[in-house]
């Protein structure tokens, strides 16, 4: 092997490949969250059939879920220009993710719902609960239980694929390791390094939410 | 003939046999009852060598079953088990799943196979069920699949583990008329099992296991209808009240 | 909007059609591959000791944990810098395999686990040996549950398939990006490209889903 590593380079450049993470980061939990957001929507409008957006949002889900990442996000950057709309990289992107992020949460949240036995629900209303009661004290804990894990998969992905930006000039971990690396042609020594952000960024991740489950999930099953 | 001198066997910590010593001869049927926990399952397993044990020996057919040397798959052919959850094989027909061990462990050929299965499972009263999936059949019907699948390997003895605890009420007189019928044929049959009343009209010889030994040990006849120690009446007394 | 095929040439045609026909070979190759070694690592894992099952399921975490974007440039990377450069459908089909194979081997892992313990015990106790139960209970039952999430992974893998073209294979979405840039008419393109990928994935994904309802019987 007559290659030499040279890490110097890479730790030098250290920082800016740390806000890069940040970016990743911040990109992947806004995506998450407005994803969540619109997820509520879609399966509101789904569950109570309100045409003609009952439609749309069939269309939305099936779209997002069976057409690649990449593709939405050409969509977005290239796509949209037809129509005059010029988005940033970063906004391209996000757009993206949000798209997909709903379109796969409203399944999550559809199975999560559909899991919980119809029992739960006619004990509840002998009770004399009323129906907003009934959502609030034991179908929506009970669904948050079983979506909680889905959607932390979901968070990991959307941070896995914020890499995509590195296609379109996004300076988020994968873009500023591309443009870093191109300045000092340290290509593979840049590229371990991000590789083991991502894997630290992920495990993190993931650490955190099983933390967040113990405390939030005490003694149920 | 099975030979049980002995038998210690622990998990972990916990002894679950603590020294068991039975003979079981050929044509006898033995039943075993006692409480959960009381070990009899366990010695069925041992028997089998699905389970190790740690002291003592069992011997079935001149062969020790516990023995480095002992080919133990081999063994098993000699030794039908029919467990409380019939286990059978889903993806597989019940014909299929009657066939499957003689024709890949006996190397059968599969018409040769099929030719036994078909008459085990018509001896148990499977007979027009023979395409149908397990999924379809009731529990007792699964559970003489199960009788069936075993006997189709020609075992010298049969072991049976509390075969009707997980059925419906109703479903469990067709299994123990089916194991009725194995007697008259005159197998050799070891059933744990909590139908007293079976246990005394069809056994030869019945024993009470209690905390891993064996409390007491005899004719149905005494055991059952004149228990001798105070722990059997107490345990008799619990269960046909 | 224009005439919609006015642009595309038969030269052009022929173009994305090869990028179809790659992305679709690719993608076989990973998802057969993938598979393969997905049941042979699933099993292993299911059937290991802690020890292995940890080390094993640190290397597989690994795989899952860096997006794939990376794993490649790293891949065609490390070999150029090696000095033995693969071609890009090589090294695209090793990194994909790879890829595939560990989410595979979860899928496969989770198969072979829930095939009850007494399932394998009945086998046994019928004389038939640790393989034999292996090949005619355990896996024929594992691999029926899994199934459906065995369509997901490989559904997930024609998706993928596209990110290859970063070490210049010339997939579906790669040919249609130089497209792009030759007619300037990016939306139909896209629009055709999201079409083939939207034509494969949904009505596999909705017989999956199909087969899973049937199985929950």
């Amino acid at each position: 092997m007559d290659y030499e590593f040279h890490w110097n380079t890479v730790l030098q450049k250290l920082p800016e490949m740390l806000e890069g993470a940040f970016v990743t980061l911040h990109v992947s939990v806004l995506s998450m969250l407005i994803g969540i957001v619109f997820a509520v929507l879609l399966a509101i409008v789904r569950m109570n059939n309100i045409k003609p957006f009952s439609y749309v949002a069939v269309a939305w889900v099936e779209v997002a879920r069976n057409t690649p990442a990449l593709f939405q996000i050409y969509m977005a950057y290239f796509g949209l220009g037809a129509f005059g709309i010029h988005l940033s990289p970063y906004t391209a992107v996000l757009s993206a993710l949000i798209f997909i992020n709903s379109g796969y949460l409203v399944e999550t949240f559809r199975g999560g719902f559909q899991s919980i036995p119809k029992t739960q629900y006619s004990a509840s209303k002998s009770l004399g609960m009323t129906g907003f009661q009934i959502y609030r004290y034991i179908l929506l804990p009970q669904m948050f239980r079983r979506i909680y894990h889905p959607m932390t998969n979901q968070f990991v992905w959307s941070i896995l694929m914020s890499s995509l930006g590195i296609l379109v000039g996004m300076s988020e971990l994968s873009g500023e390791t591309q443009r870093l690396q191109s300045l000092s042609f340290r290509t593979l020594e840049f590229f371990i390094v991000a590789a083991c952000m991502y894997y630290l960024i992920t495990k993190l991740v993931l650490l955190a939410a099983s933390l967040a489950a113990r405390k939030l999930f005490r003694g149920e099953i | 003939m099975i030979n049980i001198q002995n038998v210690h066997k622990s998990f972990g910590d916990l002894e679950v046999l603590k020294g068991i010593d039975l003979d079981v001869k050929k044509g006898e049927v033995l039943s075993i009852i006692g409480s959960s926990g009381s070990g009899k399952s366990t010695l069925l397993y041992c028997i089998n060598a699905i389970e190790k044990i740690q002291k003592g020996k069992i011997i079935v057919d001149d062969i020790d079953v516990h023995h480095p040397d002992t080919n133990q798959d081999q063994l098993r052919q000699r030794l039908g088990m029919v467990f409380q959850q019939w286990n059978s094989f889903p993806h597989l027909t019940v014909l299929e799943n009657a066939a499957l061990a003689p024709r890949v462990v006996k190397k059968m050929s599969k018409d040769e196979a099929i030719v036994i299965a078909e008459k085990e499972l018509i001896h148990v009263g499977l007979g027009d069920k023979f395409d149908e999936y397990p999924t379809k059949l009731s529990g007792g019907q699964q559970q003489r699949l199960a009788i069936a699948r075993a006997l189709a390997m020609k075992p010298n003895y049969m072991l049976f583990d509390e075969i009707t605890s997980a059925l419906d009420p109703e479903l469990v007189g067709e299994v123990l008329d089916t194991l009725r019928i194995l007697r008259e044929d005159g197998m050799t049959m070891i059933c744990v099992t909590h139908e007293i009343a079976f246990a005394r009209d069809v056994s030869d010889t019945v024993a009470y296991f209690q905390h891993g030994v064996i409390e007491e040990m005899g004719p149905p006849d005494q055991v059952i209808s004149n228990p001798q120690k105070e722990t059997t009446q107490k345990f008799l007394s619990k269960v046909l009240s | 909007m224009g005439s919609l095929f006015t642009p595309l040439s038969w030269n052009d045609t022929g173009f994305i059609l090869i990028g179809v026909w790659n992305t679709i070979i690719i993608s076989v190759v990973a998802i057969v591959i993938g598979t393969l070694l997905g049941i042979i690592v699933g099993f292993i894992r299911s059937e290991s000791s802690k020890v292995t099952n940890t080390l094993l399921g640190a290397f597989l975490d690994i795989l899952r944990s860096v997006p794939l974007i990376i794993q490649l440039v790293l891949f065609s990377t490390f070999i150029g810098v090696m000095g033995h450069p693969l071609n890009p459908f090589i090294a695209g089909s090793i990194i994909l395999s790879l890829y595939t194979m560990a989410f595979m081997s979860e899928v496969f892992r989770g198969g072979f686990d829930s095939v009850a313990a007494a399932m394998k015990v009945a086998g046994r106790s019928l004389g038939m040996t640790y393989w034999q139960t292996v090949s005619y209970v355990s896996f024929p039952i594992g691999i029926r549950t899994v199934f459906p999430s065995w369509l997901g992974v490989a559904l997930s893998v024609i998706k993928d398939s596209a990110l290859v073209s970063v070490i210049g294979y010339m997939e579906l979405l790669r040919t249609s990006d130089q497209l792009i840039s030759r007619t300037q008419q990016p939306l139909e393109i896209l629009l055709g490209v999201g079409l083939f990928y939207f034509v494969i994935s949904y009505p596999l994904s909705h017989y999956g889903k199909k087969i899973e309802r049937n199985m929950a019987l």
